[in-house]
């Protein structure tokens, strides 16, 4: 018995020996917390705020014609260390989901920008779908596999932010896009301007063509997501400063059925609704379609650019907006990718343009042919094979 | 059943065709009450019937979803892919429609034959394979919702025809009543068939099956041959269910999500104890209507939208152990002197 | 009282005599399973060009395996007894929460971190059993009751995640001897624990009987409402032991990180593809082990050779039925066998 006992203190010894840690070196977190102010949202970020709307008028640079090239005030950093001459690259991606059309669509659209670069030998995806525990092991995963650069776009901000310093660890370039995490050690974060200038975008089209006193109805997808909560948050703020009388403001959970139902409901309380704020344009035509079923004309309109909500809106004659969160996005992370193994510089924070769908340009963004679900702001349209992929 | 009881049951049932509410039915039809009481009393559009109406069209496929679920669990299953299901018929439509308003007809058909061979698969694995039915459906719901969407490479695509969504969308000029929307009418085609069906012989045969399987076996009941047929049941009206979604909220790549959780809790809700044997088609439809009068009703109430599960999750306790217990109570006084009985209790 | 009642299929008398078989036991089954489909990755993957079993590749799959290992651990016991339990997704989220709001960045506060979510997680245990046992609902719907609650809690509180875990602690998530993670011996541990209470203790022997058949089981003294309400104590604190982990992996507490990642269905899949029947009353925690290997082994396999991520529900799906239709197969052959001895 003591032998026994003698045998299996002798191996825990042994294995405590090989034991070993794969969490990373404490760094101090990168931004701070948003203000609370209990009117207000609590993402309400006023710096952040102010920086998104000035961006909006910021002209950018680059390419004309190519807005995934483009960077608004960038502030270059030298990428000489990570040049690795002569090609035949692995390009390495930790993607957190596919399970909606959005990243579907960019998804497809990095695909195929990939295979524009001869240099890039082999690309390597991993699918975290939707489960921060899984993209923490992936990242673990890709940082064993040799890659010539990664590329995240992160599940959850906070949770991932240790797994993406363990990954710069490595001496590996990483690139963040879409989501950002709580550190500034990738070598580059490439966004859009952002939630607030989405949000804010919106709610200032419905301020500029709804009569003041007239009611306003939000329809938001889910509590919770930071890049949804910092677009209501925004919007939230313009309405508090405005005449506007915001009736209701509803989760839908991404349902079309149920956006309808609400959407119903409220015409019948409300009698009248004069405008419609919506975070997110998937279930965009549900709630057209619920002004249309009731018999009452359709009212100012904050969708996306989804094609089936621009078709829609060119054939009704809508007085709409579609903020945008561009898919062409997924396209730069790969630039990105080839400019640091070339040694070239690139922005720290690569912020892209986020443009808004007008009814002066609308017609420009319809595709008949295209899925219901596709995003006109795919940044797809002269790559080669269009639109084979996205179809 | 055997002969001479097929031919006892049937003379029962034909004797007394006056309509009658089977046992465990009026509980959910007082809450369905209260309930549409409360919504008059909250919301200025339930002063007329135009209100109700626009309720009903909205609870159409969940009731529908209901009494196909009903049919699974009164006979001793569970089917968990009807949601898959729905979100199939939904995206298939679109894919193969694209737009195109003359293909319409060909592809109802589809989508419900789609739905019959789904539901067949489902009731063959179950009976031949001896596989748990939560198994199976689990199993199916996890196939549908990857192959569907391998198929369109993850978004749906195309679009559904006018003709299509007429049926969850439109409405009809019915003599006498006005506007009457289509999904209301197939609703209440839907339910006299099940009610009538539940009454005949093979209906009674499904209850008893999930009653006492043993007994029916032994008295040289097709056991296997009724709980096929109450997955294809099953799953035709999911398939129905689909079109009329599709119809009413357009095409959309997540319109089945947990469907089938509401389904199930609609049919408990209706007082159909989960393991079989009791409960109605009517109390599984009304329980559908209440839970949907119920959201409606916490919406005009202004109960923030989290909270809405909350009160779902203990409505549904509630509701199961007010059956459970008040059923257990009722089955034991009524056993004692029929013990020899293989009668099932009619429907 | 069991879920599931169906298929209690009579004995199909067979003519002529049965062809002596070698006796496999469903758990033998899931244990070949699992060598097979790492032989058969291994080739696949090395077509590739890349190995599956190097030492990221063994990491990977018992880090899958960690988090769902010991769910899974604790819904065998409920499905054991013919019980089910859908909260443990909720559950998970919520004991996160718990741990890491409790916990505040603070090395002392670790202690009383855990052992409040361990509470809370046997309380919603206890009550998940009462309302079964008592109130005789149905465990499907008395468990989903129970998830709606919590879920509406959550939804009403949280809007993300929440709490901060300290260091110390999360050296629970990221610590490993060589490829086998910490916490992956601390999930074996605890299933070694179940294993032993299962069939080495009364109470253990009891929960077999109670799901064999819970009329004979009350008739032969057992004492059935304690141990499905035992049962399903044990099944909520193995949740809670899982959303503490989660917990120190993410650094902070989610409260979605059980629903994402779908646990409630995934343990109950695990439970069964691990040869335990889902009416319960046979199989095991060594099965369920097998069940949770195989799923974690499927998963790496399909990322290293790039699978599509809907191609991959399908084959869980295929995989999940044809599994148990095998030992339902086996049951039936078996019996027959049995009549004719």
């Amino acid at each position: 018995m003591t032998k026994r006992w003698a045998l299996v203190a002798v191996a825990g010894v042994l294995a405590l020996a090989g034991c070993s840690s794969d969490l990373p070196e404490e760094t101090p977190s990168g931004s701070g917390s948003p203000s609370s102010d209990t009117r207000r949202s609590e993402f309400f970020d006023q710096a952040e705020y102010d920086r998104q709307l000035a961006f909006r008028d910021a002209t950018p640079q680059g390419p004309d014609g190519k807005p995934w090239e483009q960077m608004l005030e960038p502030q270059m950093v030298d990428t000489a260390k990570y040049a690795k001459p002569g090609g035949k690259y692995r390009l390495c991606f930790s993607n957190a989901a596919v399970d909606n059309p959005w990243r579907q669509v960019g998804f497809k659209t990095m695909q195929q920008e990939v295979k524009l670069h001869p240099e890039i030998s082999d690309f390597v995806v991993l699918d975290a779908e939707a489960k921060d525990d899984k993209q923490i092991s992936d990242i673990q995963s890709l940082s064993g596999r040799d890659c010539s650069a990664i590329i995240i776009s992160p599940n959850t901000t906070a949770t991932l932010t240790p797994a993406v310093e363990q990954a710069c660890a490595t001496g590996v370039p990483v690139i963040v896009f879409d989501r950002g995490v709580n550190t500034t050690c990738p070598v580059t974060f490439i966004h859009p301007i952002g939630g607030f200038a989405f949000g804010a975008n919106g709610a200032e089209f419905l301020k500029e063509n709804v009569k003041p006193g007239g009611k306003v109805l939000a329809l938001r997808i889910l509590p919770g997501v930071d890049v949804l909560e910092q677009r209501w948050a925004a919007a939230n703020e313009i309405f508090s400063g405005s005449e506007l009388d915001v009736v209701g403001v509803e989760f839908t959970d991404g349902d079309a059925a149920k956006t309808k139902s609400i959407v119903s409901d409220y015409i019948q309380r409300e009698g009248k609704i004069d405008g419609v704020w919506m975070d997110a344009g998937a279930t965009a035509v549900a709630a057209v379609e619920a002004f249309q079923d009731a018999g009452v004309d359709v009212p100012a309109f904050v969708g996306e650019d989804q094609q089936d909500f621009l078709r829609l809106w060119v054939d009704e004659g809508l007085t709409a907006v579609a903020p945008t969160y561009p898919t062409y996005q997924w396209r730069t992370p790969v630039i990105a990718a080839v400019k640091i193994l070339k040694g070239e510089q690139v922005p720290k924070e690569w912020v892209l343009p986020q443009p808004r769908i007008t009814g002066e340009n609308v017609r420009e963004y319809v595709k008949e042919d295209m899925p219901p679900l596709h995003y006109a702001m795919c940044g797809c349209e002269d790559m080669p094979g269009y639109p084979g992929p996205w179809k | 059943m055997t002969r001479e009881a097929g031919v006892a049951a049937r003379r029962e049932g034909a004797a007394s065709w006056r309509p009658r509410l089977a046992e465990g039915t009026a509980p959910v039809l007082v809450v369905l009450l209260l309930l549409l009481v409360g919504l008059a009393v909250t919301g200025p559009a339930y002063d007329e019937p135009s209100g109700y109406l626009a309720l009903l069209k909205r609870a159409a496929p969940l009731m529908i979803l209901a009494i196909g679920q009903y049919f699974v669990i009164v006979s001793g299953g569970f089917d968990l892919s009807v949601g898959a299901l729905v979100t199939a018929g939904v995206v298939i439509a679109a894919r193969l429609i694209d737009g195109d308003e003359s293909a319409t007809t060909g592809v109802v058909l589809l989508v419900l034959g789609f739905g019959l061979l789904v539901g067949l698969v489902n009731g063959l694995v179950t009976t031949k394979l001896l596989v748990p039915s939560f198994i199976v459906t689990l199993g199916m719901m996890l196939v549908l919702d990857g192959a569907v969407f391998l198929w369109t490479d993850g978004a749906p695509r195309g679009a559904l025809s006018a003709g299509f969504r007429m049926f969850g969308r439109g409405s009809v000029d019915v003599p006498l009543l006005g506007e009457v929307p289509w999904s209301v009418l197939i609703l209440l085609a839907i339910l006299v068939a099940a009610a009538l069906f539940m009454r005949g012989g093979t209906g009674r045969a499904l209850v008893a099956v999930g009653d006492n399987e043993a007994a029916v076996r032994l008295s040289g009941g097709q056991v296997d041959r009724l709980r096929l047929l109450a997955f294809v049941l099953s799953g035709l009206l999911a398939a129905v269910a689909a079109i009329l979604l599709g119809g009413f909220a357009g095409v959309s790549a997540q319109v089945g999500n947990g469907l089938e959780f509401r389904a199930i809790t609609a049919v408990v809700l209706g007082g159909v104890l989960l393991g079989g044997g009791r409960g109605s088609v009517v109390a599984a439809a009304a329980g559908a209507l209440s839970l949907e009068a119920l959201f409606t009703l916490l919406n005009l109430l202004g109960v923030s939208g989290a909270l809405e599960s909350a009160v779902q999750g203990v409505i549904i306790i509630a509701a199961v152990a007010y059956a459970a217990l008040g059923g257990g109570l009722r089955q034991r006084l009524r056993w004692r002197p029929k013990r020899n009985s293989t009668q099932p209790a009619p429907s | 009282m069991s879920v599931v009642q169906e298929n209690v299929s009579p004995v199909r008398p067979r003519t002529g005599r049965a062809a002596p078989r070698p006796r496999l036991t469903p758990v033998a089954i899931v244990y070949l399973a699992l060598v097979a489909l790492l032989v058969v990755g291994s080739v696949l993957v090395g077509l590739r060009g890349e190995v599956l079993l190097d030492q990221a590749g063994i990491l990977n799959i018992l880090t899958r395996a960690t988090a769902l290992g010991l769910v899974a651990v604790g819904q065998t016991m409920v499905i054991l007894t013919g019980s089910l339990d859908l909260s443990v997704a909720y559950l998970i989220g919520l004991t996160s929460l718990i741990a890491a709001e409790t916990m505040a960045g603070r090395d002392g506060m670790v202690v009383p971190g855990v052992l409040l979510a361990l509470a809370v997680a046997a309380g919603v245990g206890l009550v998940n059993g009462l309302v079964i046992t008592v109130l005789k609902a149905n465990a499907f719907i008395a468990t989903l009751g129970v998830a709606l609650i919590l879920r509406g809690y959550l939804e009403d509180n949280y809007t993300g995640p929440a709490g901060d875990v300290p260091r110390g602690f999360q050296h629970l998530g990221y610590d490993r001897i060589g490829p086998v993670p910490v916490a992956a011996l601390l999930m074996l541990a605890v299933a070694a624990v179940a294993w032993w209470y299962l069939s080495r203790t009364r109470p253990g022997y009891h929960m077999y009987a109670v799901g064999g058949d819970i009329e004979v089981a009350r008739l032969s003294g057992v004492p059935t409402r304690r141990v499905v309400v035992t049962a399903h104590v044990l099944c909520s604190v193995a949740a809670g032991l899982t959303g503490i982990y989660l917990a120190s992996r993410l650094g902070s507490g989610a409260p979605y990180v059980g629903t994402d990642a779908g646990y409630d269905l995934e343990s109950i899949a695990a439970v069964v593809l691990g040869g335990t029947l889902l009416a319960g009353g046979r199989g095991g925690v060594v099965g369920t082990i097998g069940g949770v290997l195989i799923l974690a082994t499927l998963d790496t396999i399909f990322d290293d050779l790039a699978v599509d991520p809907f191609f991959k529900d399908v084959v869980r799906g295929v995989v999940l039925v044809t599994a148990v239709a095998l030992y339902a197969r086996r049951m039936t052959a078996r019996r027959a066998r049995g009549r004719l001895a």
